[in-house]
């Protein structure tokens, strides 16, 4: 990720950031990038001939948001946009809706289930979600924590192939 | 990053250290009821309730850290986050008296935690359709969380009202001990007035209607008894405390103070 961005057409660059910014990888789940995770808000270059690019946290004390922050930076001094502005946006807050169906499938694919409901479901958390074991496929799991690994995840156990897994919240 | 709402308060001097003193208020409470949650860890009854007990910590002072950066912005004095809640003695700071209280047992954290959950989402839902939008926007993030651990923490609630013998016994005590400070929760003053009055913050005797409401719904639930009303209002929002917060700072400030300046 360390190609310049060329000059050209704002929208070409635009575009060009996107995808830069796709290879940078969530601190605490690394198969997803930020952009997978649906916290770019914008991306764009204002009336000031610099470059905008808006992050919103996931939680409000989401400790990945400051080394996020860190990596983008990062990524844009690499490409020469070292005067890019960073902004951090909370509104409208996120939610697990705003991964992207790329999300989805690489949570599943490194063993994580992704979140299984819409956020306004009452049935969600201490009335604990169906989860798929996203090994086996089996329906017949189990919550064993409402608190996983990362504050975004709950801890599963799945009674067909006996792994316990990681499942990605609804929040 | 920077400011980008400009409200009407931001040009009256008087208006704008009210402003300041109402976000600050909400910070400290944040801050406080994240400090004493961040106490547990490690000594939660189990390894689940460790981590969500952890959970609820970080969301807490992560609003805190938000609600204090716009404090320093609205004070114009170049104090930052860190500058707040690190370089300020106890009567400068702005909480509720009831996030101070010590943790006790679990179902005493339990109660405390539920009192200002149901407090917490009156007031957010009240400041989405404040006049300070970037006020709302951080009330909008804060209230998804917010809603979280009132389900945790009215869950614990019931699980102990209306488990044992001693569940039952302990909570309520908790309950009892931790009602006088319920009085401070809607007792609008000056600060509140003004900033209602700028629709920059929501009434608070609407607000305490329907915080009792869920109260008492909460409580049928866990088949705990409603404490008589306590007239007295204390007074943590005015810096005004009990002697326990100046012990949680002492901890909690150690750092800052003994090396000004400290990075990771
Ligand atoms: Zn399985």
């Amino acid at each position: 990720m360390s190609a310049v961005i060329k000059p050209g057409g704002a929208a070409a660059r635009e575009q060009a950031i996107r995808a830069l910014l796709a290879e940078v990888a969530d601190p605490e789940i690394p198969v997803l990038s930020i952009v997978d995770l649906g916290i770019v808000r914008h991306v764009r270059f204002e009336a000031d001939g610099r470059l905008h690019v808006g992050i919103t946290p996931t939680y409000s004390g989401c400790p990945a948001t400051e080394v996020i922050r860190t990596a983008v930076r990062t990524a844009l001094d690499a490409a020469g946009l070292a005067d890019a502005v960073l902004e951090e946006v909370l509104s409208p807050p996120w939610t697990s809706e705003w991964l992207t169906s790329a999300a989805h499938a690489k949570l599943e694919a490194c063993g994580i289930a992704p979140p299984q409901e819409p956020v306004s479901s009452p049935r969600r958390l201490w009335n604990a979600p169906l989860v798929p074991c996203p090994r086996c496929g089996s329906r017949t799991t189990e919550r064993v924590s409402e608190f996983g690994s990362t504050p975004c995840k709950a801890h599963y156990r799945c009674s067909a192939c006996r792994e316990p897994f990681d499942y990605f919240k609804c929040l | 990053m920077s400011a980008r709402s400009r409200t009407p308060s931001e040009r009256d001097p008087a208006q704008q250290a009210a402003h300041f003193r109402y976000v600050l208020r909400l910070a400290d409470t944040s801050l406080v009821l994240g400090q004493r949650l961040g106490e547990w860890v490690g000594h939660a009854p189990a390894l689940e309730e460790d981590l969500g007990l952890a959970n609820f910590a970080l969301d807490l002072i992560g609003q805190a850290r938000l609600l204090l950066t716009y404090a320093g912005e609205l004070e114009g004095r170049g104090r930052d986050e860190d500058a707040l809640a690190f370089l300020r003695d106890a009567p400068d700071f702005a909480n509720l008296t009831l996030a101070e209280q010590p943790n006790g047992d679990f179902g005493h954290t339990i109660v405390r935690q539920w009192l200002i959950d149901a407090w917490q989402l009156e007031i957010y839902a009240g400041l989405l359709r404040s006049a300070d939008s970037r006020l709302g926007a951080i009330a909008a993030k804060a209230l998804k969380e917010t809603r979280y651990h009132h389900r945790f923490s009215s869950g614990w609630l019931i699980r102990l009202g209306d488990g044992t013998a001693e569940s039952h016994e302990r909570v309520q005590a908790g309950l009892d001990s931790l009602w006088r400070f319920t009085a401070e929760l809607f007792a609008a003053d000056e600060v509140d007035e003004r900033m209602q009055a700028a629709g920059i913050a929501p009434a608070l005797m609407e607000l305490a209607p329907r915080w009792s409401a869920r109260i008492d719904e909460d409580l049928q639930a866990a088949t705990l008894q409603r404490p008589p009303g306590q007239p007295y209002p204390w007074h943590g929002r005015r810096g005004v405390h009990t002697e326990h917060l100046g012990h949680m700072l002492a901890e909690m400030q150690h750092l800052q103070r003994t090396y000004p300046g400290v990075r990771w």
